[in-house]
């Protein structure tokens, strides 16, 4: 228990910290434009590899499970101009039947 | 503070987003974060935390993955060292994330620290309006809904967290790669986009199963250093002399 309340603590400071550390020191005030040019990469960059970790991540392994079906239907929808709402929604339906009915 | 000076003149069309639309952009996935943080009471419950520290962690640390690390870890007696570092390098990301919105997050320092502390994947990435542009607003109203659904989650799940089911059951599990990828579209509009998506997705598939989880994500980031090669494709992103409060004036 005295354990749990530790990392609590630590955790949160560090991820606190971390967080705060560009707004509270950087805030308001525009970036260098060589710079701009490198941050302006960073969306497509990390929601690119949030999508493969989230969809064949599984801690240190990579898994090919119902995720990758729920990703590729959203896909599709995205392509057919869906919009989000049904997106997401369509992933979590195709992904929860077909965990239901292959259990993977 | 939406920049469209100059140069950026193709987002200029847009209405300009404000908390409520942030809200309503992250509304379909309150539902998945509520639902894990369900999850993440029951299993830091089951980890030995108790039932009040979850509930503090996820109103202080509010970064899932983690906290999921975290309890994991002493749930399976690795020790407060190896759970802190883990929930260290997993919440790494949020450095370079945050230097990516700070140029719009005015207002005096305390204000900026509180909404910082409102960023995680989902608001930022709801935020984006390309370029590297950030609407502020959009993030406090999403990160707002998300930090709700996310603490009492954690509160259903840490205190009755036994009669619930298990989120990945219902699929919500892929809720979030789909949305991350909706928000990816419009985030690629250039070759040079493109080539940061596709070289952070293969830096991170390469990189999980020989480095500890959070490794990837970060290093996935370094990807954004093709925009070196870009130089000045955007035009002058520089002045954003658009007529709104002059940044830093309120400090």
């Amino acid at each position: 228990m005295r354990a749990a309340w530790v990392v609590v603590a630590l955790v949160g400071f560090a991820t606190v910290a971390i967080k705060a550390l560009g707004p509270v020191l950087l805030g308001g005030r525009p970036l260098p434009a060589r710079f701009a040019g490198v941050v302006a990469l960073l969306a497509p960059a990390l929601l690119a590899a949030l999508v493969a970790i989230n969809t064949v991540g599984s801690g240190q392994r990579l898994i090919i499970d119902a995720r990758l079906l729920g990703v590729a239907a959203a896909a599709i929808a995205l392509w057919l101009r869906a919009p989000v709402l049904i997106v997401v929604v369509l992933a979590a339906v195709v992904t929860g039947a077909a965990r239901a009915a292959t259990g993977w | 503070m939406t920049g469209t000076s100059s140069g950026a003149s193709d987002n200029d069309g847009l209405p300009q987003r404000g908390h409520r639309d942030g809200a309503r952009a992250v509304a379909p996935l309150a539902v998945a974060v509520a639902g894990f943080g369900v999850s993440f009471g029951v299993l830091a419950r089951s980890a030995g935390m108790g039932v009040l520290a979850p509930i503090v962690m996820s109103a202080t640390t509010f970064a899932g993955s983690a906290q999921f690390a975290a309890a994991a870890i002493l749930g399976a007696g690795g020790g407060v060292a190896a759970a802190v570092t883990a929930a260290v390098l997993l919440n790494a990301r949020y450095a370079p994330i945050g230097v990516s919105v700070a140029p719009w997050l005015s207002g005096s320092r305390w204000s900026r620290f509180l909404r910082a502390q409102l960023v995680v994947d989902e608001t930022w990435a709801v935020a984006a309006e390309g370029e590297g542009r950030f609407n502020p607003k959009v993030l406090v109203g999403a990160g707002l809904i998300l930090y709700i659904a996310w603490v009492v989650g954690t509160v259903l799940g840490s205190a009755f967290g036994r009669f619930l089911g298990d989120p990945a059951k219902l699929g919500l599990d892929a809720a979030f790669p789909a949305l991350f990828l909706a928000l990816l579209v419009p985030q690629v509009r250039t070759r040079l986009d493109r080539s940061a998506a596709v070289l952070g997705a293969a830096i991170a598939l390469t990189l999980i199963p020989f480095t500890p989880p959070g490794v990837p994500i970060v290093a996935a980031g370094a990807a954004c250093l093709l925009g070196l090669a870009g130089g000045a494709r955007h035009g002058p992103r520089r002045g954003r002399d658009d007529g709104g409060p002059e940044p830093g004036a309120v400090r």
